[in-house]
This record gives structure tokens, sequence and C-alpha cells, in this order.
């Protein structure tokens, strides 16, 4: 079964209708919404909780498990004042093949204003800051000018909705750093400084931005949050298999016929998204390589095995990968398999922010050796040493970029070693003959 | 980590950038900026800071705008920091240029899902038209880099010019974008495919048909 129109939460997110704030409420963004808010944030978080939403920004943590550990009564300064609570939104979208939020944030901006105060509200936070990430200009621009109707029409602010309840929304921009999608490092970066990592724990619900009680939460998960409070948990629990609630916004990139961002129901099997929407593979089914199913940082898993799998949490870690945010790369038997990780691991030297050694070092030299495996123009023993090299950098670092750096790169050796292998071969056996 | 170099501090550049000071106009945004954080947490607006005042640099020698130590001194007198914070930021974020840059910055996203769909050849594009990677072109117009993921997987391969992102790229389209930045022309943003609006599956709609024509609400239907 295909999820029907209505069913789509996103009904705009191709943005043929303007974002703004009147065509946004004729869609039905901030209708009453200080009826929700009445229900109180228990209720509130008990909804959320049932609906199954798993957070959307790759970790998949239950988002209203996540509310609910936000302290009830404010912690204390040492002046003995109570001490504001934060939401900070993740709109730093820079994990490659992502780029759900971005249509979020430029065509339907209002639900995830609405979404801000709901959520901020359900774990008593003083205000929201939404972390965009630099590149997205225009999209910051919308978003800004959003706010600002809402602001305009009493919507947040000063007893946002009606409500009573005083909510202040803030953008803040990004400007080029992919580990400012890390929760930590996000809030160093509204804090001002260079956005590295902190050591958990303090968790940041305990002690986050500016040391207040903060939860950071996707763009997606909290834009969702209004419509699943409106049409009620048991509604976006009817969606996907157990555990693995609602829709999802999936975005296919690469080598399919019409690559696009697209909401579907969870667990829909790889195969009836990519024909029903995408046209089917490039070239045909028989042409698929591999695919990385949610983001540059999920292992690739190869045609075979995810044909038929299901498009959610655990059917995709049951095929040795992850969902993620959902961001599914498709690569013909065109591709240059080995290139198309060793690109991604160039990626993870880039943005590795040069706090950890393991990380700061090891996502160098992994690349330098992906490239000679490129190329042919190493050893059979190198293939060995590279995935020890991986194991050591994964789980040695403060925050998931190092296991994100080593994830794609132990995907392919254990799905194409024969073809790295052969690459040796053919090198070294050219080099032979140039010699004879 | 990203190879950054940042521009010596010499006695011209603090002649030409000492007396560096906002414009009536950037004044009233960046108090407004500063505004955005909780008292005496003004420094968390370094980031917006940095970058009105690059704008501004780039508004005075019609580039993309870059910053020189005597202004990031500035926006460190602003908001009562420590220099070495300021220029820790600066040097940490890659949309700050610490080096000067020229009229348009031409940034090709080389990563896997753009590379998949063609990057090599926007960037062979650029190469034919003379930019070099990491470098401006005399006449002080491109200045090209390849950088990393932009989040336009699904309208790849995508360049961002300055403000702007062009998507759904193909050389032919490349170079018609880089002629009219060339002629002084404002090119449509967005995807560069006619037959797309921006990331739908290109074709016969498969979701959402009813919202092409009018703003639906799908709401009666629940």
């Amino acid at each position: 079964m295909a999820l029907a129109d209505k069913d789509r939460i996103f009904t705009n997110v191709y943005g043929y209708q303007p974002w703004n704030l009147k065509e946004a409420q004729a869609r039905g963004a901030w209708d009453n919404t200080k009826a929700l808010i009445e229900r109180g944030r228990d209720a509130i978080i008990d909804e959320m909780k049932a609906s199954g939403l798993r957070g959307r920004g790759g970790a998949g943590f239950p988002t209203g498990m996540k509310w609910s550990f936000m302290p009830k009564q404010p912690p204390l300064d040492q002046n003995g004042n109570p001490k504001p609570s934060f939401l900070v939104i993740n709109a730093d979208e820079s994990e490659p093949g992502s780029c759900k939020d971005r249509e979020i944030i430029r065509h339907d901006p209002h639900m995830l204003l609405e979404g801000a105060l709901v959520a901020g509200f359900a774990m008593g936070a003083r205000a929201a800051y939404i972390y965009i990430r630099g590149e997205y200009i225009r999209e910051a621009e919308t978003l800004f000018a959003a706010r600002d109707e809402a602001y305009a029409a009493g919507l947040l602010g000063r007893n946002a909705s009606g409500s009573g309840y005083d909510f202040d929304v803030f953008v803040h921009r990004g400007a080029g750093a992919y580990i400012c999608g890390e929760e930590t490092a996000m809030i160093e970066s509204l804090e001002g400084k260079k956005g590295q990592p902190r050591l958990k724990p303090p968790f940041p619900a305990g002690a986050g931005l500016y040391g207040c009680p903060t939860t950071v939460n996707n763009v997606e998960s909290i834009a969702v949050a209004p419509t699943i409070l409106r049409r009620g948990a048991s509604w976006f629990s009817s969606f996907g298999r157990e555990n693995n609630k609602g829709t999802k916004l999936f975005q296919i990139s690469g080598h399919v016929n019409r690559p696009c961002v697209v909401e579907e129901e969870m667990s829909i099997p790889f195969s009836e998204l990519i024909e029903r929407h995408c046209g089917g593979i490039r070239g045909g089914r028989d042409n698929l390589l591999a695919v990385i199913p949610g983001g540059s940082s999920v292992p690739l898993v190869p045609s075979a095995e995810i044909w038929d799998a299901p498009m959610d949490f655990d059917g995709l870690k049951a095929v040795g990968s992850g969902l993620g945010t959902a961001a599914v790369i498709v690569m013909d038997k065109s591709t240059d398999i080995v290139r198309a990780i060793s690109r991604l691991s160039y990626f993870y030297k880039h943005e590795s922010c040069g706090q950890c050694t393991p990380c700061r070092e090891g996502t160098g030299w992994m690349w330098r050796v992906m490239e000679r495996l490129r190329t042919g123009d190493a050893h059979v023993e190198e293939i060995d040493m590279l995935q020890q090299v991986t194991k050591q950098v994964e789980g040695h670092t403060i925050c998931a970029l190092g296991d994100a750096a080593a994830w794609p790169i132990q995907g392919l050796i254990k799905h194409f070693r024969p073809e790295i292998e052969r690459r040796i071969e053919e090198r070294h056996g050219s080099l032979q003959e140039a010699a004879e | 980590m990203a190879d950054r170099f940042i521009e010596p501090d010499t006695p011209e550049l603090r002649a030409r950038w000492g007396n560096f000071a906002w414009t009536e106009a950037n004044a009233a945004k960046a108090k407004d900026i500063v505004a955005r954080y909780p008292e005496g947490r003004q420094r968390s607006a370094v980031m917006p800071l940095l970058d009105l005042a690059q704008r501004q640099v780039g508004a005075e020698l019609n580039t993309q705008g870059w910053l020189p130590i005597p202004v990031m001194e500035f926006v460190a007198r602003e908001l009562d920091m420590p220099i070495i914070r300021v220029v820790e930021v600066a040097s940490f974020y890659t949309m700050y240029n610490i080096a000067p840059i020229g009229r348009f910055h031409v940034q090709v996203c080389g990563t896997t899902p753009c590379m998949l769909r063609g990057s090599d050849d926007i960037i062979e594009t650029c190469k034919k038209r003379g930019m070099k990677k990491g470098h401006t072109t005399a006449d002080g117009m491109w200045s090209f880099t390849e950088v990393e993921c932009m989040g336009n997987c699904a309208s790849a391969p995508m360049v961002q010019i300055n403000d702007d992102n062009y998507e759904d790229l193909t050389p032919e389209r490349m170079d018609a974008v880089l002629d009219a930045l060339a002629r002084g022309e404002t090119p449509k943003a967005g995807t560069q495919d006619p037959a797309r609006h921006t990331v739908e599956p290109v074709g016969e709609p498969t979701n959402l048909a009813a919202m092409i024509t009018a703003n639906h609400d799908y709401r009666s239907e629940w």
C-alpha cells in the first residue's frame, strides 16, 4: 500500500505553493495551536511516546522519551535562581546524501516553527535556537522571514498563540562545519566557539547550552510533532513496522532515473521506493551495484541484499547498515565503488574537527590508503591494515565522526574485497609487463 | 581537517582595514543579532557578526568578501572577547574567507552523491574556463573551490556561487550560468533543468499532484 497524499505531513515539500503564513495556515499549520498546548506537558509527551516517533536525525532515539528527560523543576544556578531550559533544533544538515531539512525549511517553515513551540512547551523550554547550516543561505532567509511572520501574528513570543506561554524562537546560522551537526558541537558553536564536541556526561538535558538543560532535536522530528498531536498517536503508528513507526522523508540520489525527496511510510521495501518514485535504477534492476541507504556514515549494501529490504531502522540493521537520515545513495554498475567510498573518506578527513587524535590523524591516513587502493598501487596486506586502522579509530573518539569515517570503509572491504584485490593484481601485472 | 591559510597581518593590511567600522545599516543589524542571545552571552554572536563583517568587506571590494585580521579585531572589540577566540572561529569554519577572494566564489560540490551524477564534468568545465582549485583568476572574477556536500543531493550535481545554488547541472548548463554571471546578469537560481520545479521526481508526478495547481488542504480527507 502506498502512502496516500492525505497522510503526507509535508504537503508542500516540493514548494509548488508559497511557504508564507497565510498559505501554510490554509494547509493546516498553526491550526489552534493553543488547544495542543492546553493538553499539558505530560499529555503531549505521552502522545509522542505512543506515536513511536524515533528521532529523524540519524540515531533514531525515541523523541518523546528524549523530551521527558528534561527536568520538571528547573535546576538552580549558584545564586539560587532557576536556570532556563532550551530547545536546540538541528538544521545543520550536512551528511552527504541528506537533503530533507532543506525542503522543510524553504517550503514549509511554519510546520517547523509550530513544532518548536509545541516541543519547547512540552519540555519546559524558554526558547528554541534553530541552528541552520551556513550554506543554506536562501533557506535561512526564508526561515528568518517565516519567524517574523509568526511573531507578527502573535504565534510566537509573549503569550505564544494565546496559550499564556512565553516562547521565543531564534535562528542561528552556521558557517560550514559538518561536525556542528553533532549535538554538543552544535551547543559549543552556539556559544560562539569552535564546533568541537564535548565529552558526555554531562548530557545536554542536564547541562547543555550555557550550562542549562537543553534538548537537541532534528528538524524533521520537530516539524512532524504538531500533525502527530492533531491526528493522534494511533494514526502515526499505523504506518511502518513495530518499533519503526510513522512516515519519513526519503532522499534518493545517485543512479536512479528520477532522483527526488519523497515522504513515504517507514518500512517500505527498497524496490518499491525506487520503482514507484524514482523511475527505477538507471539501466534497470540488473544494473544496480550497491546502495548506501542512510547517508554517507552507514556501510553500503550490495544489490542482492538491499532489493527487498524494508527501509527502516531494524530492516537496514539486519543487512549490516542503518537508516540514518534515510538518504539513499544509489550506485549502478558504472560506479567506481572504491573511488565512491574514497571520496567519502576525503569528506571525513576534511570535516574532522581535529580534537581527538585517532580521528584527526586516522581520517587522513584512511583516505590516503583508500586512494592507494583506488589506483591499485598497494599491497594486498594493506587491505587488512586499513581494516585494522578503522577498528582503532572506531569507538575511540569523543563523538561519532570517527565511527562514521570507519564504517563506509568497513562496508567496502566486507562486500567488495575481491574488487580491491583485482585492482592491486592488475596494477602489479601491468608494472611487471612494463619491466619486462 | 581542512587546509586553511590565514592572510598574514601586514602594515598595508592594517592601513587598509584598521579603521573598519559598521555601516549605519549593519550597525543596526549587529545590534539585532547580539539581542538574539541572553545577556552576558554576547559571544554567541561571533559567527553572525563575522558573516556580516565579511559581507561588508565584500560590498566594499565588490567580491564575496573576506576577513582581514584588523576586521576580526574589530569584531572582538564589539563582543568584548579576546582576538584569538575570534581568529579560532574564523579559521575553523570554512565559510569565512581568511584570505582575499574573487568577485564570484564558484563552489562545486564534489562529494559522492554529486560525483555519481557527474560533478567531475562540472569541475572540468570550470577548469576549461581557466579556473584552478583554491585560486582566483587573474582578473579577480572567479575563485574556485571544490567543496564538501552542500545538501542538494536530490538535484545533483550542483554549484553554489556566492549566495545562490544552481542545481541539476550539465557542462552546458554550468557554462550558461557562468556566462550569464560574467555578463553581469542574475541567472535563475535553483534547478537548471527546465522540466523540473524543485526536488520532485522529474516528469509525471508520483505524489502530491493536487498541490501543483492549488494550495490543496488535505484535512477534509483525514
